[in-house]
């Protein structure tokens, strides 16, 4: 799981990069002359008499210099700017919304038909080589989606609306992070995004519109009807169930996702029953209310939500 | 009797009569009234010492709590306001003001007149800056320091985000700064433009003076954009308006425009003031005139223009229009070239001249390393694309340390050792000076290089702990090692200071063999800073065969010559204002309506009728040329 800006798997970052590549060959040029420059001036021997003419002849020359550099480097950069633009040009994009609360990400597939849209937490999904368009939308203060591997940055800005365009090009699992500060825990607002082959893809968008798996053993049954009756259905939703609130992450394949409480813990059932035993020492700050429980309780819930595979 | 200085009255007789019209009170009572530049100046420069170094100290805690991942050493919520507290004391209470304190000391001086115009309001200001500072760190202590950036993003720090007073203390300590800016401002600006020597004209002033110049305009066209922006952020904050609420019309976006059409600007006014004092120390230790006296003003101005056309680029993620970002892209990449051309002169002047490797210019030579590769890396984050990625990653945070600490620090550092002789008329102890240079130029980049490698890699900024695994392990523990040296050089600097205040070598009038006014004088300079108003002929003054004066000043009042803004043809004599209280007393009113007007808003009406008496006390208007009667044989 890698989250860096040098290791480029999608069209956008590999655009980038190679933009990097050429702006710290021109850079790395113009700083040696003036370590030479600097060098001579320091280390030279014969200090005669002043020959100021020399120099401005010279000062002309630089700045003629520094100007092709910058102009050249502009030209380079409105050109990869285009590209960027144009990278997924052609192919119908598969279109999602990113919403940013503090602090985690909600995430929804869209479709025409309302019945075959998806939504989720904490993680994207994408087929490899489709073109993505994700609109961005805060529900509160301004967060920024940063996909290094994938892409560049975009701010998720209150009663505005910005997007994001990518392209993956190599399958993988990467790790995403909220770059603007917006709040206490800003720190841990990350996402898992997920590259994978498009019937792979196809497979999970199939199985996410299904309603969830009804419990099986009667202690699944005992989480179910706990996580129906106490507070967890207040804010969370589940597929299928009488859960629809939407004021925390959606919890329909909860168990399928690789980390919880948006990225701050991997996936277990340890983890798991940490979190919702004590959510605000796991992450201080954040929204989840602690909810009494006896350890019955607790291992009957987790037992629930681990069949939201 | 009313004697004019002259031939016939010079040496101890001048002198006694002169210290006599010009000396402050004895006592605390002449501590507190005083306002002789330098004295202001002084305590200027300490204040912002001392603010440098508790902002330097919360940068430890955050690199001790970033040297591990998933370190617990402390809260999120205290890193929070620990990183709000680095930035916001680096820039409003360090950066800026130490370098007006540095020309509140040195522009009279240098200008060749007997005291910065407007001294009272000079002290005015120092006491705003002093109380708007001491009470953003007692509220920090207190728990309620800021918490949302020394940038303060709305709605973050909006009313329903911020909830209590955390970030009411921070905007209403911008208002404390507007203020002491403003005034330091106005008053360079006039010194520079009406005070100088006779025959300086505006081709022959140094250039640390053209850089004052240029950085108080940029002040005065800045700052109304942050007072605009935090009177909003206070407004929505205290009185329920919406200027930056979404959801009743207002937007969020403007709070950002507003803050960086103050803050890039506020970046070149900490960097030009740093250009002018790398100039000065150039120009002596490499015994030449600075070559490309022109296209250095030149620069300094252009950049002065250029830098309020870059604001933008701090917002290319926000989604505004691409072909907008084009122009911002253009103009950020523009201002390189008059900072490459600044950099090719004080090299060439060195190459050209006989350099003689004192300390300050080993600060120089630091400097040009370090902020050429800030530089640098500036022209990569202007790049829309390449901004993308590095965006509040860790490759900013290196990025404009080497900028800020590079480009400001370094000169600063230089500066002081340079001009400590004439503070003190002590000089700073060799070779620890050197050693100094060393060992912060090692500690520096040892720091900070490794983040422009974090930032790629992927972390971002602000974040108050990281994971494992992510490949920042070792490049975090190096900067934190590297921090430790640094802060190490800080102290060591602090520390020859403190020993050369008591210790150092007598310096004399002008122990570098300086070309500018200010080394004329003896040092500490008297208070009256020049027996005789000097005459120049030419761009280094001390460096002239003959060093005339020009006479004719009332020696029993305090006052001043005035010239011509362009050409410095003495025009007038002026009055100087004496010691005062009243500036102390209405900075300490305006301190309580300030603070009152965090609470409630009748503050701003009742402190108006609270300032209205100390205001028309100070201004009272009486003839300070007038000589009593008794005295008077005319």
């Amino acid at each position: 799981m890698i989250q860096s800006a040098a290791h480029p798997t999608g069209a956008h970052a590999a655009i980038t990069s190679n933009l990097f590549g050429l702006f710290l060959w021109v850079t790395g040029f113009f700083f040696l002359l003036v370590l030479v420059f600097l060098g001579w001036a320091i280390w030279r021997k014969d200090r005669g008499a002043v020959r100021d003419r020399a120099l401005r002849l010279t000062v002309t020359s630089w700045i003629g210099m520094i100007t092709l550099g910058l102009f050249g480097l502009t030209i380079a950069s409105y050109f990869a700017d285009r590209s960027l633009a144009f990278a997924g040009a052609g192919k119908t994009p598969l279109r999602m919304r990113v919403t940013a609360h503090q602090w985690w990400w909600e995430v929804e597939y869209l479709d025409r038909d309302q019945s075959k849209a998806v939504t989720t937490a904490n993680e994207i999904r994408l087929p490899l080589g489709r073109p993505v368009q994700i609109l961005l939308a805060s529900d509160d203060v301004i967060h920024s989606l940063w996909i290094p591997n994938l892409a560049g940055k975009q701010d998720l800005i209150p009663g505005r609306s910005t997007d994001l365009q990518l392209l993956p090009r190599q399958v993988g699992h990467f790790r995403a992070q909220c770059a603007e500060f917006c709040g206490l825990q800003h720190a841990h607002m990350a996402l898992d995004v997920i590259v994978e082959s498009p019937d792979q893809f196809a497979t999970w968008w199939a199985k996410s519109i299904q309603p969830a798996p009804a419990p099986a053993t009667p202690e699944q049954k005992r989480g179910f009807d706990l996580v129906m009756t106490r507070q967890c259905a207040g804010c969370h939703a589940i597929n299928g169930t009488p859960a629809y609130g939407t004021v925390g992450p959606d919890l329909s394949r909860v168990a399928h996702r690789a980390t919880l409480a948006a990225g701050e813990m991997p996936n277990s059932r340890a983890w798991l029953e940490r979190w919702v035993r004590d959510p605000q020492s796991a992450k201080p700050g954040n929204q989840m209310p602690k909810i009494p429980m006896k350890p019955d309780e607790l291992h009957a819930v987790s037992a629930y939500l681990e069949t939201l595979q | 009797m009313s004697r004019v200085d002259g031939p016939d009255f010079t040496g101890d007789a001048l002198h006694a009569a002169l210290t006599e019209t010009w000396s402050d009170a004895p006592g605390l009572w002449g501590w507190i009234t005083t306002v002789d530049h330098k004295r202001v100046g002084r305590r200027y420069i300490a204040t912002a010492f001392v603010f440098l170094a508790l902002a330097g100290v919360l940068a430890l805690i955050m690199r001790v709590q970033l040297a591990r991942p998933e370190s617990g050493l402390i809260s999120a919520d205290r890193y929070n306001q620990i990183f709000s507290m680095h930035g916001t004391t680096m820039m409003f209470l360090f950066a800026v003001p130490v370098m007006q304190a540095m020309a509140v000391y040195l522009i009279p001086l240098m200008m060749g007149t007997r005291q910065i115009a407007f001294p009272r309001l000079n002290a005015f200001s120092y006491w705003i800056y002093l109380f708007g500072g001491v009470f953003l760190w007692i509220a920090f202590v207190l728990n309620i320091g800021p918490e949302a950036g020394w940038f303060s993003y709305v709605p973050l720090a909006g009313p329903e985000y911020s909830p209590g007073k955390r970030t009411d203390v921070w905007a209403q300590m911008i208002t404390f700064t507007e203020v002491a800016a403003l005034a330091g401002a106005v008053e360079l600006i006039t010194t520079i433009l009406k005070q100088r020597a006779a025959g300086m004209s505006l081709n022959r002033i140094p250039l640390f003076a053209w850089s004052i110049l240029v950085t108080s305009f940029m002040v005065i066209f800045a700052m109304p954009a942050v007072m605009l922006a935090s009177s909003f952020l206070i407004a929505d904050r205290l009185v329920g308006t919406q200027f930056y609420n979404p959801a009743e019309g207002g937007d969020a976006l403007l709070w950002q425009h507003l803050f960086w059409f103050f803050g890039h600007p506020e970046v070149y006014i900490i960097f030009i003031p740093a250009v002018g004092f790398v100039s000065q120390i150039t120009e002596t230790f490499s015994r030449r005139e600075v070559f490309g006296y022109p296209v250095m003003v030149l620069s300094a101005v252009s950049i002065g223009l250029l830098a309020f056309g870059l604001w933008v680029h701090h917002m290319f993620a926000t989604g505004l229009p691409r072909i907008g970002y084009s122009f911002f892209t253009a103009a950020s990449m523009m201002i390189a070239l008059p900072g490459g051309v600044q950099i090719f002169c004080w090299i060439a002047t060195i190459w050209s001249g006989r350099p003689r490797w004192e300390t300050p210019l080993l600060w120089v030579v630091s400097f040009i390393i370090t902020f050429v590769m800030g530089g640098l890396t500036g022209v990569m984050v202007a790049s829309v694309p390449l901004d993308l990625q590095l965006h509040d990653s860790y490759f900013v945070v290196a990025h404009f340390h080497y900028v800020l600490i590079g480009g400001a620090v370094f000169p600063l550092l230089g500066a002081v050792t340079y001009w400590f002789p004439k503070f003190t008329g002590r000089m700073m102890a060799e070779p620890l000076g050197k050693w100094n240079v060393l060992l912060s130029f090692i500690g520096f980049h040892l720091t900070f290089f490794p983040m422009h490698i974090t930032g790629i890699l992927g972390m971002p900024r602000r974040v108050y702990t990281y994971p494992a695994g992510m490949g920042w392990d070792t490049l975090n523990l190096v900067s934190t090692i590297g921090a430790f040296v640094f802060a190490a050089s800080i102290v060591l600097f602090l520390f020859n200071v403190a020993i050369s205040l008591r210790g150092g070598r007598a310096a004399g009038d002008n122990p570098w063999d300086a070309a500018s006014l200010e080394w004329k004088t003896s040092s500490p300079p008297p208070p009256y800073n020049f027996d005789h108003i000097p005459v120049v002929e030419s761009r280094t003054p001390l460096w002239d065969e003959t060093r005339p004066v020009i006479p004719g000043l009332r020696t029993e009042v305090r006052e001043l010559l005035v010239t011509t803004a362009i050409d410095a043809i003495p025009d007038v004599r002026d009055a100087s204002p004496s010691p005062n209280g009243w500036p102390f007393i209405a900075a300490i009113l305006l301190t309580i309506g300030f603070i009152g007007s965090i609470f409630t808003p009748w503050a701003v009406v009742w402190g108006a009728l609270l300032m209205a008496p100390p205001l028309i006390l100070w201004f009272w208007p009486h003839d300070p040329l007038e000589v009593k009667p008794e005295h008077s044989d005319e």
